[in-house]
């Protein structure tokens, strides 16, 4: 899923709102998709950092005289089988969802420029080996590599995500290693060397800069892919368990009562699906803002 | 067909095989490199008289670590994949049974998904600002949504309300209709985006002139002429895709209930059974890469101007 949905996002330049020709006009202000994914991405971090304020409810307290709720005055997404507060769940789960994707895309972040620096020196011999090896880690489908991961390290938050970073190793590894190759043949890397600097120097103050100058706005975007990769896995259960507020763990949940209550299965599921768009469209916007500056 | 071309078909092929052995090499490291013995991490949450022994001589604990790699390799090129003591058959059989029901999903998803992108890819691209600035906005929705909260909203919505197709199973073809919409949709999604982009890039070119001035309708040019161009891009996504589609399949299994593949793996990886979910992921990473290479080498084919040089 994260593969398939990366490969694509990979294509440079696109916006996934503007119409091809209204892509090559730049605006000053950004798009009104823009401000409300901001907007929505702001609210994430309020609701990870203090639910309280959102939320008066418990989102593991169950009022057991108030189950199967509707939407309605009391509970503003109605309550699921135990009685728990929907949106109270929702709202505390944006914390687990956000520190799982964030933690991931950090450890493919990581791992993938230190490979991908590596790579991209002058060592053929190191190019090819780390290359192959990215070849290897992305012949895995992203949730069967997950899958792997967890029975090897057992089910958790903190094991989908490293499921989830491994996997997007070669999608930053590759990215900062054809980035760090054109640096270092880029007229200024050349001068400096004429200069006298030394490697190191050379290498700390004009190549590495630059090298991952593409690295953050890559990251906005592979966000909404981890949190979708990982909502899934936690959706299988592979996650954190029944009754942390997750995402994905609340959708699994409401499988049991879709037939008598919607509400339980649409709103963890929106939420998943609004927080990957904000990422999206953040994350291009970024992107286009930067465009010219390449080597 | 040219030296050169064979040269390079050679070397896609051989470096398709390197990947393949590379797959299976870390499968074996990461095996060993567990903390524990590795008897104890192939028997999972079992424990009956005998086992460890069975165990000990089918994985042939007692030699070296250089021949059992040897061995295991060669199994695995064999086909061989062991035995799940979970189930106490071999892999290669349970596998085998339940392949069907997971290809039939993917396979039926994948065409779904390519027909919606064509389809909707011809009739937008080009167009005006508003079909483009919707088409656009759905394809962005379906490609950020979860395929298992998909999967939940068309249960609600045509299984419990309106009550036309099957909740779960996998009996006949009504039960194949909701999962492959909902493995399609997605993957449609990030397909339209870019065969649209593709194709709009494509009607840009001077060819697209000429042909329009031959009197040739607007409809076949596109089908005709622009799809074909367009569909390069796609092709190399090809492989991502059916890795993708595979993934999937195992989320669609859960949400919908359905035998196969996904729902072995799923209930192995529960009760540590790890010799079928080795077995599972690494025949995933091999019809991955083999079929990221076929495609590679249809490329080379398609495209004239790759075969000159």
């Amino acid at each position: 899923m994260t593969s398939s949905r990366q490969a694509v996002l990979d294509a440079p330049g696109r916006d996934p709102l503007a119409p091809a020709s209204a892509r090559r006009v730049s605006s000053r202000l950004p798009s009104l998709a823009v401000m409300l994914s901001a907007l929505f991405v702001l609210l994430l971090i309020v609701a990870t950092a203090a639910p309280q304020w959102l939320t008066p409810h418990d989102p593991l307290e169950g009022d057991f005289l108030a189950v199967l709720q509707p939407p309605g005055s009391g509970h503003l997404f109605g309550t699921d089988r135990l009685g728990r507060d929907v949106f109270a769940r929702t709202v505390h789960g944006a914390r687990y969802s956000l520190c799982i994707g964030l933690g991931s895309t950090a450890i493919s972040v990581f791992f993938g420029v230190l490979l991908g620096v590596a790579a991209g020196q002058k060592s053929r011999l190191l190019d090819e080996g780390i290359s192959r090896v990215l070849d290897v880690i992305s012949s895995f489908p992203g949730v069967l590599l997950a899958m792997l991961v967890v029975i090897f390290l057992g089910q958790g938050m903190a094991n989908i995500a490293i499921a989830v970073g491994i996997a997007g190793i070669p999608k930053f590894g590759r990215v900062v290693r054809a980035q760090t190759q054109a640096v270092r043949g880029a007229d200024y890397v050349t001068h400096a060397c004429i200069y006298g600097r030394s490697r190191l120097q050379v290498f700390v103050r004009h190549v590495l800069p630059n090298a991952l100058v593409a690295v953050p706005v890559t990251a906005t975007i592979y966000v909404g892919s981890t949190i979708l990769a990982t909502s899934g896995l936690s959706f299988l259960g592979l996650g954190p368990q029944p009754p942390t507020p997750e995402w994905g763990v609340m959708l699994a949940e409401s499988r049991d009562v879709l037939r008598v209550a919607w509400w339980p299965g649409v709103f963890p599921g929106a939420a998943i699906t609004l927080t990957v768009i904000a990422f999206t469209v953040l994350g291009h916007h970024l992107q286009r803002r930067f465009e010219g500056r390449q080597p | 067909m040219s030296a050169a071309l064979w040269r390079s078909v050679a070397g896609r092929l051989g470096g398709s095989v390197v990947v393949a052995w590379g797959s299976t090499t870390a499968a074996f490291v990461a095996l060993h490199a567990l903390p524990g013995n590795i008897a104890d991490i192939l028997a999972g949450d079992l424990d009956y008289p005998g086992l460890r022994e069975a165990i000990a001589a089918e994985w042939g604990l007692d030699r070296s670590l250089a021949a059992q790699y040897v061995d295991f390799v060669r199994r695995i090129a064999l086909g061989d994949f062991g035995t799940s003591y979970e189930l106490r058959r071999p892999v290669a059989d349970v596998v085998a049974s339940q392949l069907w029901p997971t290809l039939q999903l993917a396979a039926a998803a994948g065409v779904l998904a390519l027909l919606i992108a064509v389809g909707v890819a011809v009739l937008t691209a080009g167009r005006g600002r508003l079909p483009r600035a919707v088409a656009s906005l759905v394809e962005l929705v379906f490609a950020s949504t979860p395929v298992f909260w998909l999967g939940i909203l068309l249960l609600m919505g045509f299984s419990f309300t309106l009550q036309w197709l099957p909740v779960s199973g996998a009996a006949g073809w009504q039960a194949l209709v909701l999962p492959a919409v909902t493995l399609a949709l997605p993957t449609a999604g990030l397909l339209t985006q870019v065969l649209r982009e593709a194709m709009e890039k494509t009607l840009e070119q001077p060819f697209v002139v000429t042909v329009r001035a031959r009197g040739l309708g607007e409809w076949r040019l596109r089908t005709r002429h622009v799809l074909r161009h367009a569909a390069l891009p796609l092709m190399t996504l090809g492989g991502w895709i059916i890795g993708g589609l595979l993934g999937g399949a195992v989320i669609t299994e859960k949400v919908f209930g359905r035998p196969g593949l996904g729902t072995v793996t799923l209930n192995a990886v529960l009760s540590h059974d790890v010799p079928i979910v080795l077995a599972v992921v690494l025949l995933a990473a091999f019809v991955h890469v083999a079929a990221s290479t076929l495609l590679d080498l249809l490329y080379v084919l398609i495209d004239p101007r790759l075969r000159a040089s």
